[in-house]
Parts: C-alpha cells; sequence; structure tokens
C-alpha cells in the first residue's frame, strides 16, 4: 500500500505552511516524520488524510488520488490526529463502536474487530470504563484502536507519543511496531530516539521542505560529522595550551583539538577525529610517554541527534 | 447515487444521529431541556386555560415557537462547536463520510429530542379532552406546525454551531437569527408596502399560523423544508471551511 507524495504545497493565507514536498512510502514501511514544532509535520498529514487539500500538488494512496477518491482514501487510512481527541462521554466499547460503524463495518466483522483491539491495546480492565477517565497512557491506545479497528492498510500517527511518561511511552512504540507490522505508517514525532527505536526510514523537514530522507544510519553516514573523542588528563604543567596542547594536535588523525578546561592539575579536551580514523591508541600511547595520567577517554560518534540539529539550525542561520 | 450507495450513506446518517442522542440522554442535557420545557409550556397553559374558558391548543401553539426560540438553539449550540473545540471534528471529517452525512445526522438527531419533548406536550391534549370537547383539525395542524417551525430553528442552529468553537456564541448567533425570522412579520409597519408582502413572507409566524389554523398548504409547507434545506446547505458548506 505505497504512498506517493508530489509536490506539496500548503498556504494558510500568505502563510506559507509547506513548500513543495515530495516523497515516497513503500509498503510496510515505516516512516518517521522527523522536525520542530511547525516544521509541517501535522500540515503534511493532514493533507494525506484529506482534512484538508493543499494548496498544490498531489498525493496517490495505493493509486487513489485524495482529490478525487477522498472516500476511497479515508476507507484504507487510520489516524491519530494530533493531541488525540477523543469524546470524553462514552466509554471505550461504545467508541470503538461508533468508529467501526463509521467504517462501515457489519456486526460480525465489528464484534470481531473490537474484540480484537481491546485486546491487543491491552484495553480489557477499562472497556467499560467512560473515556474521560482514563489515563493518558490509556488514552493513547483508545485513540490506536480506534485508528486500526477497521483493519487500514496505512497508518497516520501525529506525535503518537506525545505528553506520555517514559513506561507509556515504551509500551505505545512496542505496540507501533507490533501493529505496524503488515502496514505502512508514517508517523511524526520531534523526538529523536523515537525514530532510531520505531521507523525504518527518517524524513526530517524544516520549515516546510523536506532537509533529509533516508535510513537512520544512512543519515548519520551522509551528514557524518567527525567523530570526536573527549579526553581528561592529570599532568602538573605550567600552561597546558603550550606543553599539551600542541602535542596532541600534531597526532595523526586529529583534525582539530579544544581546550575545554582545567581544574588544578587536570585538564580536559575534545578532540575532533578525521573521517575513519582512531587515535585513542597514538593517544593513550602519547600519554604514556608524556607521564602524563589518563582519568577519561570517550569517542562519540555521530547521533542522529547532531544531525538533526545542524539541519534544522542551519536552515535558521541562512536567514 | 445508486441504492446501496444511498443505503450506506443513510447508515452513516443514522450512525451519526445515534451518538448524538445517546450523548443527549448521556449527559443532563436532554432531561434538563425536556423538564424545563414542559415546566414553562404548562404553566403558561393551564394558567391561561382557564380564564379562557374555551376547550383549544391554541395558547400553547402561540407560545411554543417563543419557548423554543431559548430551548432550540441549547439544543443545537453543541452540535458542531464542541467537536470543534474538542478537535474531534478531525476524526470525523477523516472517517469516509460525506460532510452533509455529518450534517445531516446532527440534524436528525437535535430535531428528534425537540420532537420527544413536544410528544410530551400530549399530555396537555389529553387533559383538555377530558374536560371538553376539542377540535381536532387544528390540533394535528398545530403539532405538524410545529415541528417543520422546530426544524427551521434546528437547522438554523446547528449553521450557528458550525460557525464557531464557542457554545455560547453558538448560542446567540441561533437565538438572534431565530428571533429575528420571528419577528419579520411584527415589524411589517416599518417597512415600505412594496417590500411587505415579501418580508411577510419570509417571517415563520406567517407561515405558521396557517398550518396552525388546520390549512395545510403546500406553499406553507415548501417554506419551511426550504428553509431547513438553505440552512443545512449552509451547514455543509461552513463545515468544508477547512477546505478552503
Amino acid at each position: 500500500m505505497a504512498i506517493t507524495v508530489r509536490n506539496l504545497t500548503k498556504y494558510y493565507g500568505h502563510e506559507k505552511a509547506i513548500n513543495d514536498i515530495s516523497f515516497d512510502v513503500k509498503s510496510g514501511e515505516i516512516l518517521g516524520f522527523l522536525g520542530p514544532n511547525g516544521a509541517g509535520k501535522t500540515t503534511t498529514m493532514k493533507i494525506i488524510t484529506c482534512y484538508m487539500p493543499p494548496s498544490s500538488g498531489t498525493v496517490d494512496v495505493d493509486g487513489y488520488s485524495i482529490a478525487d477518491h477522498s472516500l476511497e482514501v479515508r476507507r484504507k487510512i487510520g489516524y491519530l490526529p494530533e493531541l488525540n481527541p477523543l469524546y470524553l462521554d462514552m466509554n471505550v466499547i461504545e467508541y470503538l463502536e461508533y468508529a467501526s460503524q463509521l467504517h462501515g463495518l457489519d456486526k460480525a466483522r465489528m464484534r470481531q474487530q473490537l474484540a480484537h483491539m481491546v485486546d491487543v491495546c491491552g484495553l480489557k480492565d477499562v472497556r467499560h470504563k467512560d473515556i474521560g477517565e482514563l489515563s493518558k497512557g490509556y488514552r493513547q491506545r483508545v485513540g490506536l484502536a480506534q485508528a486500526m479497528i477497521h483493519e487500514p492498510d496505512v497508518l497516520i500517527l501525529d506525535e503518537p507519543t506525545s505528553g506520555l511518561d517514559p513506561n507509556q511511552i515504551v509500551e505505545i512504540r512496542n505496540l507501533i511496531k507490533q501493529l505496524g507490522r503488515a502496514k505502512t505508517v508514517i508517523l511524526s514525532t520531534h523526538i529523536l530516539s523515537e525514530v532510531q527505536a520505531t521507523c525504518d526510514r527518517v524524513i526530517i523537514i524544516n520549515e516546510g521542505s523536506i532537509v533529509a530522507d533516508g535510513t537512520p544510519s544512512e543519515l548519520k553516514q551522509k551528514f557524518h560529522g567527525a567523530e570526536s573523542v573527549t579526553i581528561e588528563l592529570k599532568a602538573a604543567v605550567s600552561d597546558a595550551m603550550t606543553d599539551i596542547y600542541p602535542k596532541i594536535k600534531s597526532l595523526v588523525g586529529v583534525e582539530s583539538a579544544e581546550y575545554i578546561g582545567a581544574s588544578d592539575d587536570m585538564h580536559r579536551f575534545s578532540i575532533v577525529v578525521s573521517k575513519g580514523s582512531d587515535v585513542r591508541e597514538d593517544l593513550f600511547r602519547q600519554a604514556v610517554a608524556e607521564k602524563w595520567v589518563l582519568l577519561e577517554m570517550t569517542r562519540k560518534g555521530t547521533s542522529l541527534e547532531e544531525v538533526f540539529h545542524r539541519l534544522t539550525q542551519a536552515e535558521d542561520e541562512k536567514k | 447515487m445508486n441504492k446501496t450507495e444511498i443505503q450506506a450513506s443513510w447508515n452513516n446518517i443514522r450512525t451519526i444521529s445515534r451518538r448524538e442522542l445517546q450523548s443527549y440522554f448521556n449527559s443532563a442535557i436532554a432531561y434538563v431541556v425536556i423538564v424545563v420545557f414542559l415546566a414553562i409550556i404548562g404553566w403558561f397553559h393551564t394558567s391561561n386555560l382557564f380564564l379562557a374558558n374555551i376547550a383549544t391548543m391554541r395558547l400553547m401553539f402561540e407560545l411554543v415557537p417563543l419557548v423554543f426560540l431559548f430551548v432550540v438553539p441549547a439544543i443545537t449550540m453543541r452540535l458542531l462547536s464542541e467537536e470543534k473545540k474538542s478537535g474531534t471534528i478531525e476524526l470525523l471529517t477523516t472517517k469516509p463520510l460525506h460532510d452533509y452525512e455529518i450534517v445531516f445526522g446532527k440534524f436528525l438527531a437535535a430535531w428528534a429530542l425537540v420532537g420527544v419533548a413536544l410528544l410530551l406536550t400530549l399530555v396537555y391534549y389529553l387533559t383538555i379532552t377530558s374536560i371538553g370537547k376539542i377540535d381536532n383539525g387544528p390540533v394535528v395542524g398545530g403539532y405538524f406546525g410545529l415541528m417543520l417551525t422546530a426544524g427551521v430553528y434546528v437547522a438554523i442552529g446547528l449553521f450557528a454551531s458550525s460557525l464557531t468553537e464557542n457554545q455560547v456564541i453558538a448560542f446567540i448567533i441561533g437565538f438572534v437569527f431565530v428571533f429575528v425570522l420571528l419577528m419579520l412579520d411584527k415589524i411589517l409597519i416599518y417597512v415600505p408596502e412594496s417590500l411587505a408582502s415579501i418580508v411577510e413572507f419570509l417571517g415563520i409566524d406567517y407561515h405558521f399560523s396557517n398550518i396552525a389554523r388546520g390549512v395545510i398548504d403546500t406553499r406553507d409547507a415548501m417554506y419551511f423544508l426550504s428553509l431547513i434545506g438553505f440552512m443545512l446547505y449552509l451547514t455543509v458548506l461552513s463545515l468544508g471551511r477547512r477546505r478552503w
């Protein structure tokens, strides 16, 4: 159940919310939509789910265009909107029944799907409670159950874990992974670890445009910043900048080094290493030779966080 | 539209209606509205009945459109504004439904609730028939006219509710709108003569009093039905505003 998005642009009044976005989602893929708040994630999702039309551009879901076959598209999609709106005066079963009726499920299938959703989403204990009485975690499960009651091939989840506590986040993530196995899923988030934990592919979007598109590891490689090593040394020298700094700087593979600070005889350096080299061994030997006592040595790879930060910051700086 | 499509459409409308009615009766709204309505009608109805000393429902029929002026906007104010405020409108409109199914379903639910309240006033009819002889023609006409009037009020209230997220504002808009329609034939003396007949024709009271006399004219019925249709159409347009 592939989704094809082409040249999507949306204006709110004169404000451009998204600008010429194009991407494809393959069948069975879990796509993470990543971006700071207000980047255009929600707008894109609202367009795909037929809540509102784009100003220009097209979206096809399984070959059906949102403009010409809106009802077909909506039948295929399960949607969890941002902030998970629910009818608080209904109880869980009533609400799921309502959702399945709106999807036109017949009685037998409705009963079967209700039982299935209650089971999979862990709603058994609360099924006769009013939704208004439920905790946020349970409400999120109800929202997911509602989105999947008609066994859609496509799931669109707008910030499915926002506002949950860490335990609930893990639960919901597992649920999404489990339920999304046979489906095409688009989920948006501004939490990076979420993307790494759940998604096959990431699209980073900033100020209405796509700034990166690839698997998490591809992105890391593509936007590979240098790796860095942080060390802390104990050495009785009068001036670290003249006595230690040049010696570190001159090691093979060191691109740049930064003196972070000192307390008493302890000196910290952050060293940026050129691509593909590992200077830790040389650093150790150097320290032994110079009789520095090596207190700490940490290597940091480029995290998706840095990629994200760099991509979204760069846009800001251009302005 | 073929037969299965109509069937599917009707199923959707029924689903929406049922949920809306359920929500009226789950909350206190339905009971409060019915009790308040019956109390007001009962009070004025019985207090004048014996003074007039005529076995007639006319007093009640003249009063109900005024009481509806307050009651109906109170029933309809939440129909769409609440969905907008809580964001559930996004759930509803991304389900495989036509906008008109949502609008019509909600209209029917509120109309049915008003109908229930009206049905309960049959108690007053029964009390009158027990103490005197009543002409049934105007009673049937009166109820028919009241239902049509209620339909117009509900359609207006629903439209008002589609305009805003705020229920109080929805109430006020609905109230003012209905009030104007109700007053149209009372301000005729201020209207230039050439326009008077048009203004009179637009007012609710003119058509209602025709029907309430027991004369059910298609022109009057058409007035009510087309006004309902027009307001519902405006509501569908207003719901579609997100697409603009």
